[in-house]
């Protein structure tokens, strides 16, 4: 009996996601800020609450949280990582400093502590890679000469990541200032432990898990990713990160193949993902925070908007370009909520939840439609001039 | 010319370079092996105003579309290097005693001392064919030599 409930109420959700994502497919935005309100409404004081399928949820967003930073990985190679930080150094700095300083401000200035300062300052410092690769492919802008600042910016957050996971890992547990370094030295030096492995002996690790069967080549991708995202969560490294890494390592032909193999899989668990960080908020928690969340959302994309201005403008690029690449970064996504989500469950000030949910839903949702109108206005002004 | 090269960190790579005429163009190579075919707007410099999407097969053809004129533009180029070197295009018309033979039955070096360095099959350029290259009728062998070489190849070709 209870596995039928499980099923009827699985069933229905997922159903739900589908019938909404070609919703968003229609209208053109990104399925995200659809997949949270979603979430919203199966939740806790939303419309349908949700009675027995939570605990499986619960587990399909943290193979979710996995799956995407497995494949957010694959994309990438060791080799373009180091190229990649040693050019837009500075760049990324700047990225740095401008987007976290908006989260960690409003934290401090609402007197939720340090903790949820370090916590906010991730959810309005890394721009989506999912949703700005697929706005800058939609919207043909692949071939612009702004768009290696851009995608070397995302490459410099998603590393960034690597170490702020861990850090954010430790300070939520609430350990010592000594444990807490020990945490970040165990986090550096397994991050650049696993570069110099993939550097140096990819080619052993992909002999190791290639396969011509695609069976195979999942099961091992998938086993490795897993194995290593407990280790690492073990060591407190933080799950993802773990999972990340094993995406890095991973580079040619062999992470192409993985990728199209995992992307049906990751697509699943990645939208439980956002379904389960929806749950998890009342949405009647939300509208508080509705107007703040608004506020700290201009501030971040004026911010996002100057980081790419500056780093384009360092590339040599036009001034429309520049426009570009800054709204190219507006989206937020998977990480911010990611963040938020390890933050949520550590027991984090109740509105912090509600905050990057409706923070994350207007970004998700304005970033594209910002990017889809944004020539046709350069476009008027150059004809004005 | 200096063609740039920038890495595209998940994608692959781009070339571009600014025509004589003040115009970019590049070719962003995806890693998946499609091409994309990429024009930059004039007014907006770093716009790609036209992407157009290639697979393997496109972007061979319009690499030799491009390239195939060249091959004679370089052989011209190549006489006025080298004194008393000529090079003739020389078609094969039908009825005619090779076509439909392999090239090698000609023997045309030993005969003549010029070679055969390419041969142009419907807009294609097959570049140093061997001997076993079977010759058919509208095909245009281009040949190097000396003048009166070649005069003997034609020759050949048209007579056996």
């Amino acid at each position: 009996m209870h596995t039928a409930i499980l099923f009827v109420e699985l069933g229905g959700v997922i159903l739900a996601l589908g019938v909404l994502g070609a919703f968003a497919l229609r209208v053109g935005i990104s399925p995200i800020p659809l997949y949270l309100i979603a979430g919203l409404a199966f939740g806790t004081g939303g419309i349908l609450p949700l009675a027995t399928s939570e605990d499986f949820i619960s587990v399909g967003a943290e193979l979710g949280v996995i799956l995407l930073l497995l494949t957010l990985g694959l994309e990438y190679n060791a080799d373009e990582l180091v190229t990649s930080l040693r050019g837009n150094f500075r760049g990324g700095l700047v990225d740095l400093v401008l987007n976290a300083a908006p989260g960690a401000v409003a934290a401090l200035l609402l007197g939720w502590g340090p903790v949820a300062a370090i916590a906010m300052a991730g959810v309005t410092y890394a721009t989506s890679s999912g949703i700005t690769a697929k706005v800058l492919s939609d919207l043909g802008w692949i071939g612009n000469r702004e768009t290696p600042v851009v995608l070397s910016l995302l490459v410099f957050e998603d590393l960034t990541m690597a170490v702020y996971l861990p850090i954010l890992t430790a300070v939520l547990a609430g350990v010592s200032f000594f444990g807490g370094a020990v945490t970040v030295a165990i986090a550096l030096a397994t991050v650049s432990v696993v570069l110099l492995v993939a550097l140096r002996y990819g080619r052993v690790i992909e002999a190791f898990v290639s396969s011509p069967n695609s069976e195979v080549l999942l099961l091992k991708v998938v086993g490795l990713a897993l194995l290593v995202a407990g280790l690492a969560q073990k060591l407190q490294v933080s799950a993802a990160v773990g999972a990340f890494l094993v995406g890095i390592a991973l580079s040619g032909e062999l992470a192409e193949d993985a990728r199209a193999l995992l992307s049906p899989i990751r697509d699943l668990f990645a939208a439980v993902f956002f379904v389960f960080f929806g749950l998890q908020t009342d949405p009647a928690a939300i509208w508080p925070v509705a107007g703040l969340a608004a506020l700290l959302a201009l501030v971040s994309m004026i911010t996002k908007l100057a980081t790419g201005a500056y780093a384009a403008r360092r590339a040599g690029i036009a001034r429309e370009g520049r426009v570009r690449a800054g709204i190219a970064l507006i989206p937020r996504g998977e990480f911010n909520i990611v963040i938020a989500g390890l933050a949520v469950a550590a027991g984090a000030h109740p509105d912090l939840g509600p905050l990057a949910a409706a923070y994350v839903l207007i970004l998700a949702a304005f970033g594209p439609l910002a990017a889809r109108l944004v020539q046709p206005l350069i476009a008027a002004v150059a004809r004005r001039a | 010319m200096e063609v740039e090269q920038t890495a595209l960190p998940g994608i692959g790579l781009r070339h571009e370079f600014v025509t004589q005429a003040g115009r970019r163009i590049g070719v962003v190579s995806h890693r998946t092996g499609r091409r994309d075919l990429i024009v930059y707007d004039r007014l907006d410099p770093d716009r790609a105003c036209e992407a157009i999407k290639l697979n393997d097969e496109e972007s061979d053809a319009l690499a030799e579309l491009l390239g195939a004129p060249r091959i004679v533009q370089r052989l011209n180029a190549l006489h006025r290097e080298v004194e008393g070197l000529v090079s003739e295009q020389l078609p094969i018309a039908p009825g005619t005693p090779y076509a439909g033979r392999p090239m090698g039955d000609a023997r045309v070096r030993t005969r003549t001392g010029t070679s055969i360095v390419a041969v142009v099959r419907a807009g294609q350029v097959i570049a140093s064919p061997g001997p076993e290259f079977v010759l058919a009728a509208g095909d245009v062998v281009v040949v190097v030599g000396s003048s009166e070489g070649t005069e003997a190849v034609a020759e050949i070709m048209a007579n056996g």
